[in-house]
């Protein structure tokens, strides 16, 4: 939970003690990925945040836990699988619904990802229906 | 498409199906029949419906009223809904018949995904003792076909569907995804229009008809929705989707979109 959570908007402004607001963070290499993601959740009334890699998504899980992560597989410096594992091992890192969201469609690399404790998975390219549909069936919308 | 072309399909779907459609969608009409038309070869849709009007055709006539019909795109339409089905109303079913045989029956399954997740949440907990039929129907042939392939893209394996149940029940196929045939087996399928005479069909423990009422004449809504109560057995359920109601029927508390005979109804409650 989060009493006073604070957070930095995309236009730089600091918003101090929300009144509850479901946090998503969006870890993806790409910008442009991460911008279009941003866009719908911020349409789902998430408060958004963003890391290009793992071991940034990491690091910001461990200042304030989201409520929800958004994750790419594929990534420089620790790729998303990579990432889950040890989120899953963090205090209170098992409460994030986390939805892969990745490239990858083979049906077995989607397996593994479940196994290792993905809540859900989307298959690029994604609509906001989708994202929509798959945060429902995480349980966080 | 010409003012008199979009009236003409949307005079057929209203004597046909008693579908409401407004001749004054022309990007709907066209978005619809412009597969028909490919298909049947011709270079527009305007030719297909002057092959319709020229040739009194009425093969072509049913393929343009059918791509008229409304569909249902995703999987788990209103998940509470098969909830009910799987850990209320097919297990109270079981008790009470043991040994039975209890039927189902999706009255407009589109593109299959309403009836495969009945059968894909069967698969997963079926009740133990009783025999579970189901059927799917739908006015729209080519529609049919490809729900019985039970061939989805990856787009629509997006819609509603859990990732686990997509591995559980998926295999790759080109660039989609193909249904097990374990699943797809469990599913008879019937090309129907729920303007005729439904009674050969039999009863059914459940039906399901949603999204289909508001696409509906008013007249044809009353007669479809009367045909379907005939088709009730006693103590059957038909369930609408939101906001969609049966006048001769009543709701059944505690599961939205069921409704039963009025004394069933009461007696369950």
């Amino acid at each position: 939970m989060h009493p006073s959570l604070t957070i930095r908007r995309e236009n730089g402004d600091m918003v101090k003690d929300m009144p509850r607001v479901k946090l998503a963070l969006v870890i993806d290499d790409s910008r442009v990925v991460r911008k279009v993601a941003r866009r719908i959740l911020e349409d789902l009334d998430f408060e958004v945040a963003e890391a290009g890699d793992g071991a940034e998504g990491l690091a910001w899980c461990r200042t304030e836990m989201p409520d929800a992560v958004l994750l790419d597989w594929n990534m420089p410096v620790m790729d998303g699988l990579e990432f889950l594992q040890r989120l899953r091992q963090e205090p209170g890192g098992d409460a994030p619904r986390v939805v892969f969201c990745s490239v990858e469609n083979d049906l077995d690399r989607v397996r593994s990802a479940l196994d290792a404790g993905a809540d859900e998975y989307i298959m690029k390219p994604f609509d906001g229906d989708i994202v929509a549909s798959k945060l429902t069936l995480a349980g966080v919308l | 498409m010409t003012p008199q072309d979009r009236e003409l399909i949307a005079r057929l779907s209203a004597e046909r199906a008693g579908l409401r459609v407004d001749p004054d969608k022309t990007y709907l009409l066209e978005n619809r029949l412009a597969p028909v038309a490919r298909r049947e070869g011709f270079a527009s849709v305007h030719d297909l419906v002057a092959a319709i009007r020229d040739r009194d055709d009425d093969r072509l006539a049913w393929r343009a009223v059918e791509a008229m019909s409304p569909t249902e795109t995703a999987f788990f339409r209103e998940p509470r809904t098969f909830e009910c089905v799987v850990s209320e109303v097919l297990p109270d079913l079981a008790m009470r018949r043991p040994g039975g045989t209890i039927r189902l029956w999706s009255a407009a399954c589109g593109g299959g995904q309403e009836v495969y997740s009945l059968a894909m949440a069967l698969s997963e907990s079926s009740p133990p003792g009783v025999t579970v039929e189901v059927f799917a129907s739908d006015l729209c042939e080519r529609r049919l076909e490809k729900a019985q392939a039970g061939v989805y893209s990856q787009f629509e394996v997006q819609r509603g569907l859990s990732a686990r149940r997509l591995v559980t029940h998926f295999e790759s196929l080109d660039d989609g995804f193909v249904l097990s045939p374990r699943v797809r087996q469990m599913v008879r399928w019937r090309r129907v229009n729920l303007m005729e005479d439904l009674s050969r069909l039999g009863q059914f423990d459940l039906v399901l008809c949603r999204g289909v009422l508001g696409h509906l004449l008013e007249d044809a809504r009353a007669r479809v929705l009367s045909g379907l109560e005939r088709t009730l057995a006693p103590g059957g359920r038909l369930v609408l989707g939101a906001g969609e109601s049966a006048p001769g029927l009543s709701p059944v508390a505690d599961r939205p979109g069921f409704h039963g005979r009025a004394s069933a109804a009461r007696a369950a409650a």
